[in-house]
């Protein structure tokens, strides 16, 4: 009798969130797959079967490629921007957790990663600015000449890659902090008694031992890089007195092929291409960390 | 370097101890100019707000304002409806965490606490959604709002927010670890209804599992993109990023008005983060306990 009331109790109470998660979750991830291998052009009342056309249009098309170009050049640059300067800042915070300015040092790095995208991308936009940015006038004092930094089509991969790593670092360097906070004492306490020193207790014992945090953090750094947009959005689209060259990113040329040309299926299966790159870096992520428990 | 500070010395000579102290000022050193730069870029643009275009287009930049004025901020005001996009985030960003909450400490609860194979295939279900990044399903999802009518309302932009995976998972973990079973068998003993349980029993044990989710559920909602760029598309039902970013992009618009509409958002929401900032690192963190 209590059994059932229970039971009864958690069918009622789960069944709600149950409905809502299948409605806004479970059915549009099954809709964008079955889109995928649809024509369905939005105006057009039908949308007929046509396997893997949509996939095999795509990987012709240059734009498509210069999208996942562009988007991977900025993930990738982003991750090796990003986790060396995380893995040393918090480091050194954790070092001087003791310090007056602990709490400063970590409010100033994360800042930035709570900051509104679109407010942090115009100040980087005016930084970045060609002919009135500080970024400019800073080199200027080192004799280098001013570049164009925002349309240049090597600088403005480099500025946006600069843009997302800022935002990106305070993620990263919280939860490194989280991991030296969970290493065993003991352990540098041994190491020190053998004379190590510091830098070398970082490199031999921390950072092979923060392993599972960093493969995590790369994983979170880069499937969020993959999906960069607002900030190519902000710092790449013109406004008076600073140009911006587009640079072409996959969430870009999704929706520009669904809401623009009007291609939803089209669309749908860039979308699953970028579910297939995600899954696919989740995946390497529970094999490396498979392999390191098998090991140890 | 990661050896903590409060480890005493082994050796008690001065010059080791001093050098050990020169080290740790020179990191602090590092460490303060480090955090000074991260933040610089947002100071310089609040900063941009005050100045005159004069001292806006004069070479090379400067960084305090010579003569500060307050005709930028009054004239975005009164060239925008920035105070509505405000309010429409923070409508937009209250409501979807009331929801996040809502839902993740039942279902988190629920899952925690029954033992029913079902609700294991479930939990299974909610975990490997979460890997699937939300721009993936926008599309289809945007759709399902056009069917309902809800596009360019404060409803349409709900639907994407309603629940979060993660939620679950960490009100899932969190009702594993500190809510005891024999709290509840007591409280079941003495006639106590589930519901009243649920609140007065489990959703105070997990109050500061609950407020770090409410931090991250906000800042996400209150920094989303994509989605309020496609499901609200009427200037009276942007966001607050949606229009600025559309703003940015007119041409009758400097750099003046952009810094001085760019402080009025980031002030209130940094000013939030700071005061937050303990439940909030404890929500992030909580990110990396995954495994």
């Amino acid at each position: 009798m209590l059994k059932r009331k229970r039971l009864l109790f958690a069918i009622a109470a789960i069944l709600p969130t149950l409905a809502i998660f299948f409605w806004v979750r479970i059915i549009p991830i099954g809709e964008i797959l079955r889109l995928s291998v649809h024509k369905w052009d939005l105006l057009s009342r039908n949308k007929p079967f046509i396997g893997l056309e949509n996939f095999r249009e795509l990987f012709a098309d240059h734009l498509f490629w210069e999208a996942l170009r562009n988007t991977s050049i900025i993930a990738f640059g982003v991750l090796l921007l990003t986790i060396p300067t995380a893995m040393v800042i918090s480091a050194l915070i954790y070092h001087r957790t003791k310090s007056r300015f602990a709490g400063f040092y970590e409010t100033s790095v994360f800042i930035p990663h709570v900051a509104s995208l679109v407010p942090a991308a115009m100040a980087w936009k005016w930084i970045f600015d060609a002919r009135l940015g500080p970024l400019n006038a800073f080199l200027g004092m080192f004799g280098i000449q001013p570049q164009a930094w925002l349309f240049d089509p090597t600088l403005s991969l480099i500025s946006i890659i600069i843009l997302c790593s800022w935002q990106a670092l305070g993620y990263a360097v919280i939860i490194y902090l989280v991991g030296f906070k969970n290493l065993p004492n003991s352990l540098f306490e041994a190491a020190r008694l053998d004379g190590a020193s510091a830098p070398q207790s970082f490199w031999f014992i921390s950072m092979p031992m923060l392993k599972p945090i960093t493969l995590y953090v790369s994983v979170v750094t880069l499937v969020s890089a993959f999906n960069v947009y607002a900030q190519v959005f902000v710092l790449a689209s013109d406004a008076q007195g600073a140009p911006g060259r587009q640079v072409r990113v996959l969430v870009l040329d999704m929706l520009e092929n669904a809401f623009r040309n009007y291609r939803v299926g089209y669309a749908a299966s860039e979308a699953v291409v970028l579910l297939a790159i995600v899954l696919v870096l989740t995946f390497i992520q529970f094999t490396l960390l498979r392999e390191k428990g098998a090991r140890s | 370097m990661s050896i903590p500070s409060n480890s005493a010395p082994q050796s008690g000579s001065s010059k080791w101890n001093r050098k050990r102290k020169l080290t740790d000022w020179a990191i602090d050193g590092f460490l303060i100019l480090f955090g000074v730069m991260m933040v610089l870029p947002l100071l310089m643009l609040v900063a941009n707000a005050f100045k005159t275009p004069q001292e806006l287009v004069s070479w090379p930049p400067t960084f305090i304002p010579n003569n500060p004025t307050l005709d930028n901020l009054t004239a975005v005001l009164n060239d925008t409806p920035l105070l509505l996009w405000m309010f429409n985030s923070f409508a937009f960003a209250t409501l979807s965490t009331i929801a996040i909450l809502a839902t993740s400490a039942i279902a988190g609860y629920v899952l925690g606490k029954f033992k029913y194979r079902s609700l294991n295939i479930i939990f299974l279900i909610i975990l490997a959604t979460a890997i699937v990044p939300f721009e993936v399903y926008m599309i289809p999802l945007y759709f399902q709002v056009q069917s309902l009518g809800m596009l360019n309302s404060l409803w349409g932009l709900l639907i994407g927010y309603l629940v979060m995976s993660f939620g679950i998972f960490l009100i899932r973990q969190n009702v594993i670890h500190s809510v005891p079973d024999e709290l509840l068998e007591a409280a079941r003993i003495d006639g106590a209804g589930e519901l009243w349980i649920f609140f007065f029993i489990v959703v105070p044990l997990l109050r500061s599992a609950l407020g770090a989710l409410a931090v991250l559920a906000f800042f996400q909602a209150w920094t989303a993109f994509a989605w309020p760029l496609i499901v609200a598309t009427t200037r009276e039902s942007y966001t607050i990023e949606v229009g600025l970013a559309l703003f940015q992009t007119g041409f009758t618009v400097d750099l003046g008005k952009l810094s001085a509409a760019s402080a009025i958002v980031l002030i209130p929401s940094v000013t939030l983060f700071v005061l937050l900032r303990k439940n909030f690192v404890e929500g992030v963190a909580g990110t990396g306990l995954k495994e």
